[in-house]
């Protein structure tokens, strides 16, 4: 018999376990569904051109479409795996069935409005895809950023404040990737110059940025509330054209300037880092910095340049959570939110691409539990709230392929020490 | 261009690495530099491309002084290097890492490389070379490796060329290649600093040759010296290039590997239908050029490749699908190919490094403590066994130079007790003198009556330690032949012809 490789094996479990699964949901949410009773989707959030009606199914018809659908997709991950290509497409469609299928049985006879879920989804998701280009624009660069969620609460606190005192929430949106450099200037000088263990150090600004915003709330921000936290926030902007198409619209193009933002900053990192100089260089130094410096390349120098570009991003995202939404700063209103973008890179394989589909996995996985309870199903929220963790699990464990680091990830650089 | 080194110092420590050197090359001229395994010869080289800083010492090209604080520095004066340990990054293909640090944009920021990779093609098929612009460093073997780093010295135009031991991992023929690239380049007036091992290569080519020992230079050697007169003069003393050994025949099989296949990930074949035995006392040689299933070969014997199937008999007892730890403790010494990579922990000190495969034996566990007091006498005792050329048994073994860190894998892996010893490339990138005794240490291994498994691609070396030569060519052994075989007989078979 034909001996595998380690991960392969994985991959193949991870297949089966899945197959398995979605068995499971057709037994259970399809075929185990007596009720006569339907499930109303509804498709429209309000100005779109055509008003799309919502679609009633019958509750076990979905459940059972979407099992099957699963189980279609474990098959067609299983012939890419017999083919020796990657089988994340297939782990893909047969992970997500299985969570429709949960859903259509869940919500038997009840209202779910799904565009506002995945609407709901995207806000969720929004600080942690800049969170998580944060992490990537450093850990690519060979420095492991812990301290994303300090970047985004020092943001959130900066642009709030500014946006209170000054009545402008512009002037909020340029203070707030200040802010988030400014930890990055700490991050980077202590990590890439004195040779500071990384992880420590990110988790020691984090706490240093925790104390120092709980201090100024409670001292400034509570009692003259009035000056200092009362930002007024952006309003959505409806792009023309593309905001009126039905589904997509409301959810993508109907957003805050900050949201345009991020998609702009998506898209120059995907690009930069796989088609630019800037990017070569930047991987090159997360990869093997004696080989780039041997090129001529000042390692330590685009070190520090992308960690303090990774703190404009996050700072930028922290705004998001203030002028970006409700306006106002709320103690450590980040809620680890940091941490889950760090979690949604590794899933993401450190791959900006990777990065953003997990971020909006995570995003929409913490929207549907909110949804689902105020539709009145009774899903424990804790459960809800693992999904990124438990995902990352997955993914460090190799069960969706192999997860590579970069190789000098963490790795103090100084010329002549190695040899 | 010219190059001229003036009282060029660097101390690490205490240790002096390079001791007020001298050097002058002139363009048009390939200056050789010869050294024992830790003489300084790296150190000097790192320091003229600026990735060490010497202590003292000033560099003039083309009769300007000029400073150089880091590599930038020395690409702006034209100088170039192949280094010794490869500066290539794994995950990138073999464009991506020629054109890193040269990179070309468009008006709208990106890469342009269709210009280097017509250059790559180019230079490859001016030289003789093969190559695949996309394929990714990782997967290419090392002998590939090599030539990746030598084309991205050469690719823009480098006037002064340090060539610190490019062909340590070439075949014959390959090397013979790069002896043409070299003369090309010095007939369009580059200079260049060339660092080997191989007494016959630096003889092939050198206009110039000068001798480094213990970080000074000793002499300046006429090309045309014999390989012992140079030999003698790297070492300080006479130098025995020729072991002689005596033949004996004592018939009980130690090891019988038979039918043995292996295949990769996907379940393609490696290596097929492997069949030998070794004798007690005897040493069968695996010859072959780079790549051919040796490695494959080699890891299977201590059960470090997955897909194997066949079976390894060590004494009669099955040894495949055994844990390492096992195979190793079942009476197998195990010099694995890349040192740097397999054989050592870089960051560990010697001491650690000397007892990694026994530190949970006695003397050197007692209970859950280790026995620092052990650990270091058997460090001492090798230290001074082996030659191992150090300042101190604790220093990390990274700061060895390459010979030194060899011996400290050899002193190691032959302090078990063994029956078989698999030693791959076990001479690569060594001095004369450590070669001598690395081939004295594997002969006495041989008379102690051990079984050993040696695999090289060092065509000499072969004919001077073997009994019996196989050739492996596209994963098979295409022939097994007995030691009175001649170089040709053995080239053919190793460029695949079955006569
Ligand atoms: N970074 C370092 N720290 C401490 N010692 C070092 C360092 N680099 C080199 N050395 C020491 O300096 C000496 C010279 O080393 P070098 O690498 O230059 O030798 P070499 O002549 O190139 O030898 P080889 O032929 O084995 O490559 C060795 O004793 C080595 O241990
Ligand atoms: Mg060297």
């Amino acid at each position: 018999m034909k001996k595998m490789s380690v991960a392969r094996k994985r991959t193949l479990r991870f297949l089966i376990i899945l197959g398995a699964l979605n068995l499971l949901a057709l037994a259970k949410f399809g075929f185990g569904n007596h009720s006569t009773l339907s499930t109303t989707y509804g498709l429209v959030l309000g100005h779109e051109w055509i008003i799309l009606h919502s679609v009633v199914v019958k509750s076990s018809t979905g459940s059972t479409f979407f099992a099957l659908l699963g189980l279609l997709g474990c098959g067609l991950g299983f012939l890419f795996f017999k083919l020796n290509k990657t089988s994340l497409a297939g782990i893909s469609i047969a992970s997500i069935s299985i969570l429709f299928s949960f859903i259509c049985w869940a919500a038997t006879g009840k209202f779910i409005p799904l565009t506002g879920l995945l609407q709901g989804g995207l806000m969720l998701a929004v600080p942690l895809i800049f969170g998580s280009m944060s992490g990537l624009l450093c850990e690519r660069s060979g420095v492991i950023n812990i301290a994303i969620e300090g970047q985004l609460l020092a943001g959130a606190f900066a642009s709030a404040v500014v946006a209170s005192v000054t009545h402008k929430t512009m002037l909020g949106l340029i203070i707030a990737p200040i802010a988030g450099a400014a930890v990055s200037v700490l991050l980077a000088t202590f990590a890439i110059k004195f040779g500071v263990d990384q992880v420590i150090l990110g988790f020691v600004l984090n706490v240093l940025v925790y104390g120092l915003t709980d201090f100024l709330y409670k001292r400034l921000l509570i009692p003259y509330q009035s000056t200092w936290n009362q930002a007024p926030s952006f309003s959505q902007i409806s792009i023309p054209i593309l905001g009126k198409i039905p589904i997509i619209g409301p959810i993508f193009f109907d957003q805050t300037i900050i949201v345009y933002l991020m998609y702009a900053i998506v898209a120059a990192i995907s690009y930069g880092l796989f088609r630019t100089k800037w990017g070569l260089r930047t991987r090159s130094v997360g990869e093997h910095p004696e080989a780039a410096d041997s090129v001529g390349i000042d390692v330590n120098k685009l070190r520090f340049r992308n960690v303090v570009i990774a703190g404009l991003v996050a700072g930028l995202g922290g705004a998001y959570f203030t002028i970006g939404s409700v306006g106002s700063f709320g103690k450590e209103m980040t809620a680890g939110s940091g941490f889950i973008a760090l979690a949604a890179l590794i899933f993401g394989k450190w791959t900006p691409k990777g990065a953003i589909l997990a971020a909006l996995l995570f995003g929409f996985a913490d929207n549907l539990q909110g949804t689902l309870s105020i539709i009145g199903v009774s899903v424990p929220s804790e459960f809800m709230l693992m999904v990124p963790y438990i995902a990352t699990i997955i993914a460090v464990s190799g069960l969706i392929g192999r997860v590579r680091a970069p190789a000098a990830d963490g790795v103090f650089y100084s010329r002549g020490e190695s040899h | 261009m010219s190059l001229e080194l003036r009282g060029v110092t660097k101390t690490f420590g205490s240790l002096v690495a390079n001791d007020n050197i001298n050097l002058k090359v002139d363009d048009g001229e390939i200056h050789a530099i010869l050294g024992e395994n830790g003489a300084g010869k790296s150190t000097l080289m790192n320091i003229v491309y600026g990735l060490v800083q010497p202590d003292s010492g000033e560099f003039l090209v083309d009769g300007n002084p000029v400073t150089i604080h880091q590599p930038a520095d020395a690409l702006a004066v034209g100088i170039g290097m192949v280094h010794q340990h490869f500066m290539l990054i794994p995950v990138f293909s073999v464009l991506e890492n020629i054109i890193l640090g040269h990179e070309q944009s468009t008006k709208i920021g990106s890469l342009e490389s269709s210009a280097a990779r017509e250059k790559i093609l180019k230079l490859a098929s001016e030289f003789g070379f093969h190559i695949d612009p996309d394929a990714i460093v990782e997967n290419l073997s090392v002998g590939v490796q090599q030539r990746v780093e030598i084309l991205k010295a050469l690719m823009y135009d480098a006037k002064i060329l340090i060539l610190d031991e490019p062909t340590a991992v070439l075949t014959p023929q390959e090397t013979d290649e790069f002896i043409e690239i070299m003369k090309k380049l010095r007939a369009s007036g580059t200079a260049i600093i060339f660092i080997s091992h191989k007494l016959r290569e630096v003889k092939a080519v050198a206009d110039k040759i000068t001798v480094i020992r213990q970080g000074k230079v000793v002499a300046i050697a006429d090309p045309k010296s014999t390989q012992e007169e140079l030999a003698s003069l790297m070492v300080g003393r006479p130098v025995n290039l020729t072991e002689k050994k005596t033949i004996h025949h004592d018939n009980a099989v130690v090891v019988k590997v038979s039918e043995l296949n292996i295949a990769d990930e996907v379940g393609r074949p490696l290596v097929s239908n492997i069949n030998f035995e070794i004798h007690k006392g005897e040493i069968l040689a695996i010859a072959g050029v780079q790549g051919n299933g040796q490695t494959e070969l080699a890891n299977a014997m201590v059960n470090l490749h997955k897909n194997v199937h066949g079976s390894i008999l060590l004494d009669g007892q099955e040894i495949v699908g055994l844990s390492v730890n096992k195979s190793l403790h079942s009476g197998i010494a195990y010099v694995p190919e890349s040192r740097e990579l397999d054989g050592l922990i870089g960051k560990f000190s010697i001491a650690e490094n000397l007892i990694l495969d026994t530190h949970h034996e006695q003397p050197f566990a007692k209970g859950i403590f280790m026995s620092n007091k052990a650990v270091e006498e058997e460090a001492q005792k090798k230290v001074v066994e082996f030659d191992i050329r150090t300042q101190s048994i604790d220093a990390p073994v990274s700061s060895l130079s390459g010979g030194n860190k060899q011996k400290v894998v050899l002193a190691r892996e032959l302090s078990r007790p063994v029956r078989l010893v698999v030693a791959c490339q076990p001479t690569r990138g060594l001095d004369v003198g450590a070669i001598e005794f690395v081939h004295k240490r594997i002969l006495e291994e041989r008379e102690a009556g051990r079984a050993v498994l040696l695999f090289s691609t060092e065509l000499d070396e072969v004919m001077t330690l073997a009994d019996r030569i196989a050739v492996m060519y596209k994963g098979e052994i295409l022939s097994i032949v007995d030691a009175s075989a001649t170089r040709e007989q053995i080239g053919l078979l190793m460029a695949g012809v079955k006569s």
